[in-house]
């Protein structure tokens, strides 16, 4: 796998491979062993809570950060030796606001033209086809740091993309932005990749996750699984069960003691409970318990993505 | 193919420049925005001159001293009129008896009294210096001192300028002509015949104010670009440690350079201090001293984890580039260890560059090794610096 995954003509299909791909920091390993192959032009998704490795991943994938050990090659760059060439071929969207705060809209993008070397004339086309593209030429003579999350945003993705990358890392984009923004900000990233761009973004909402072409699911530095949204929610190791009940806290304490289910969420007026695949019938398991009566009703649904992030993270993950 | 290889040689001298160039019209946007640093720019010289250059003074003038009268005459009277005289000491108090005088010195009511004895006209009349030589007197009545000062030693400037009055002349007490002794050497002063401490205080300044503001704003120029989370985005650019650092300094140049005008321009119209070299040689001297000075800060920059941090080394280096430059006290007064502590400071060699050129108008040029020190600070710093930054967050 190690060698095959480094071989040229691999790297050809793929924007980033990766093979036991680790970091430590002093006892900690954020990263663990991460084996990843993201294919070009597509948008690939990092789903992981906070602290799960998701950012010291994508500053391994960018240079930023030696790994440990394990081998990374982005873009035919071999890391971290290469990372000097392949600084002018990525964009890379910080978590937190990394523009100049007391910089104009125009002045940071101005600056950031320069940085990446674009021509006078250059830098006056490509700046108004960016501040019209991102909504942000009524807002150009601004500073930066009186903007909304969302125009920061914008300018954020702006930046990143000046130098037209072939390959863009997205930490956390959307974390300070409202669904209305965040829906046109993914129309952005989908007409950037249509237009031959790589996207790797991490992220830990479920709706946004379920945008993405190909997903890791990440917890602790240890990637749980990766696949389509869709294969991923069809072949998930658990069936889910939806009841619609009164006493939904009393009964969610009690089926969560069996050995065969794995969680269960409260939806409102409903309850889903994820029972492992093994078992053939889980409503008439579910339907004998004393806590359940007989005019409750039970169905098996279609799973949810957050369903199968619970049934692959936490104290419930069942091992693959 | 030699063509092919310097077209790409050009080409990215080209991008290289555009980078630095893009680093300092960052700076200068920003700096324009943040007032209360733009005002010190200017504030900093103004302020420090005025204070500096009226307040220091190693010339004490008008002691406050108390005197006891033991033998309350004309004769005593007219002894602190000629002491006063002198402008050295102010009688400010006097006092029955010389324990309450030195209870006086000990509440520092007084830094000395003149303690005068019942005797004086006698011990007066008999003194050498006064002359009469008559009425003969054993060898152990003449050698009497007229009277005693009680000084407050602890401050040695104060007490010389006290122990000075040692031998003042006290023949035109008696209206006799003073008999002048001719002194063993003959001393001619150059450069600064009248003695002012402004003419030496002044050029030192420079090195002292350009430490301050030119350390202080490198030395928070990288950490602050840390701080405020814009390095993560930085250095996944294609800019170099080198592009940045050089863009970095280079705004300073000139806001060092309108600093030293400011304090040389009312320091040569305010205080009269000469500006007798070169503006060439003093443009050279204050070019080379701002260089080492930025590149300094930025080496400190590239230590410190925040601007708090980057603040207490820049005080770190300033405290010794006032003591230890010669600024204050003579570089040949310091022990050898401190003198070699003051040869690592940059300020030690402006100091040296700056008074030469400004008061007794030497090239540059003839002071080589302090001109080639700083040049040498400059480039070595640079490297330092640049190689110190990470482009990665291990």
């Amino acid at each position: 796998m190690t060698t095959k995954a480094m071989s040229p003509d691999y790297n050809s299909e793929f924007a980033i491979s990766s093979a036991k791909l680790t970091r430590n920091f002093g006892d900690l390993t954020a990263v663990s062993a991460l084996d990843l192959t993201v294919e070009k032009q597509t948008i690939y998704g990092f789903l992981g809570p906070n602290g799960s490795g998701k950012t010291t991943a994508i500053r391994l994938l960018t240079g930023l950060l030696k790994p440990t050990s394990g081998q990374v090659n982005v873009l035919g760059c071999q890391l971290p030796n290469e990372a000097n060439k392949l600084r002018l071929q990525i964009g890379y969207m910080t978590q937190k606001f990394s523009l100049y705060d007391d910089l104009t809209v125009k002045e940071n993008l101005q600056f950031i033209a320069k940085i990446y070397g674009l021509t006078a004339n250059e830098q006056k086309a490509r700046l108004s086809e960016l501040l019209s593209i991102h909504q942000l030429t009524a807002q150009s003579k601004q500073l930066a740091g009186s903007m909304s999350g969302g125009q920061k945003q914008r300018l954020a993705l702006a930046a990143a993309v000046i130098h037209k990358p072939k390959l863009l890392f997205l930490d956390e984009p959307t974390s300070a932005v409202d669904p209305q923004n965040r829906r046109e900000f993914w129309e952005q990233l989908f007409d950037l990749c249509d237009q031959g761009t790589t996207i790797l973004v991490s992220t830990h909402y479920m709706d946004e996750a379920e945008r993405c072409h190909k997903l890791a699911i990440l917890e602790n530095g240890i990637k749980r699984a990766d696949d389509t949204p869709q294969n991923l929610m069809s072949t998930m190791a658990a069936q889910v069960v939806e009841i619609a009940a009164t006493d939904l806290r009393y009964i969610k304490e009690s089926l969560t003691k069996l050995p065969e289910v794995i969680s269960a969420a409260q939806l409102g007026t409903h309850l889903r409970v994820l029972v492992k695949k093994e078992v053939n019938q889980p409503i008439a398991l579910l339907q004998k318990q004393p806590c359940l009566q007989s005019k409750n009703k039970l169905a098996i649904v279609r799973p949810s993505l957050e369903d199968v992030f619970v049934s692959c993270t936490g104290n419930e993950a069942i091992p693959t | 193919m030699i063509d092919l290889i310097s077209e790409s040689i050009g080409k990215r001298m080209k991008t290289s420049l555009l980078r630095i160039q893009a680093i300092v019209t960052k700076e200068l946007l920003q700096l324009s925005r943040d007032k209360m640093t733009f005002g010190m720019v200017i504030m900093i010289p103004l302020v420090q001159l005025l204070l500096f250059a009226f307040a220091i003074n190693t010339n004490v003038r008008d002691i406050p001293v108390g005197v006891v009268d033991h033998s309350q005459t004309a004769l005593s009277r007219v002894l602190q009129q000629t002491v006063s005289a002198t402008g050295i000491v102010t009688f400010t108090h006097h006092y029955h008896s010389t324990k309450a005088a030195q209870a006086a010195i000990d509440r520092s009511e007084v830094r000395g009294v003149l303690i005068i004895p019942k005797d004086v006209s006698q011990r007066l009349v008999r003194h050498p210096s006064v002359g009469f030589g008559l009425p003969p007197s054993s060898k152990q009545e003449t050698s009497r001192p007229i009277a005693q000062w009680l000084v407050d030693g602890s401050d040695t400037v104060i007490a010389n300028s006290i122990k000075s009055l040692r031998n003042m002349p006290l023949a035109e007490l008696l209206d006799k002509p003073a008999n002048r002794s001719t002194p063993t050497f003959e001393v001619t002063l150059l450069y600064n015949p009248e003695q002012r401490s402004v003419v030496n205080i002044v050029p030192g300044l420079v090195a002292v104010i350009l430490t301050m503001t030119m350390i202080m704003f490198t030395s928070a120029a990288i950490v602050r670009e840390q701080e405020r989370g814009n390095m993560e985005m930085l250095i996944t650019t294609p800019l170099a440690p080198m592009e940045l650092m050089i863009g970095k300094i280079f705004p300073y140049i000139f806001i060092g350079a309108i600093q030293v005008s400011i304090i040389l321009g009312l320091g040569h119209f305010l205080f009269n201090v000469p500006i007798n070299g070169g503006l060439t040689q003093l443009a050279l001297a204050t070019f080379l001293f701002i260089c080492a000075s930025l590149v300094l800060g930025l080496m400190i920059s590239t230590i410190a984890k925040s601007q708090l941090q980057s603040m207490q080394m820049t005080v770190f280096i300033l405290l010794p580039s006032i003591l230890l430059s010669g600024f204050m006290f003579p570089y040949e007064g310091m022990p050898v260890p401190a003198q070699y502590i003051a040869e690592a400071l940059p300020a030690t060699h402006f100091i040296r560059l700056i008074r030469g050129v400004v008061l007794r108008d030497v090239a540059v040029i003839e002071m080589s090794f302090d001109m080639l020190w700083l040049i040498a600070f400059t480039f070595i710093g640079l490297v330092i610096a640049a190689f110190r930054f990470k482009r990665t967050l291990d």
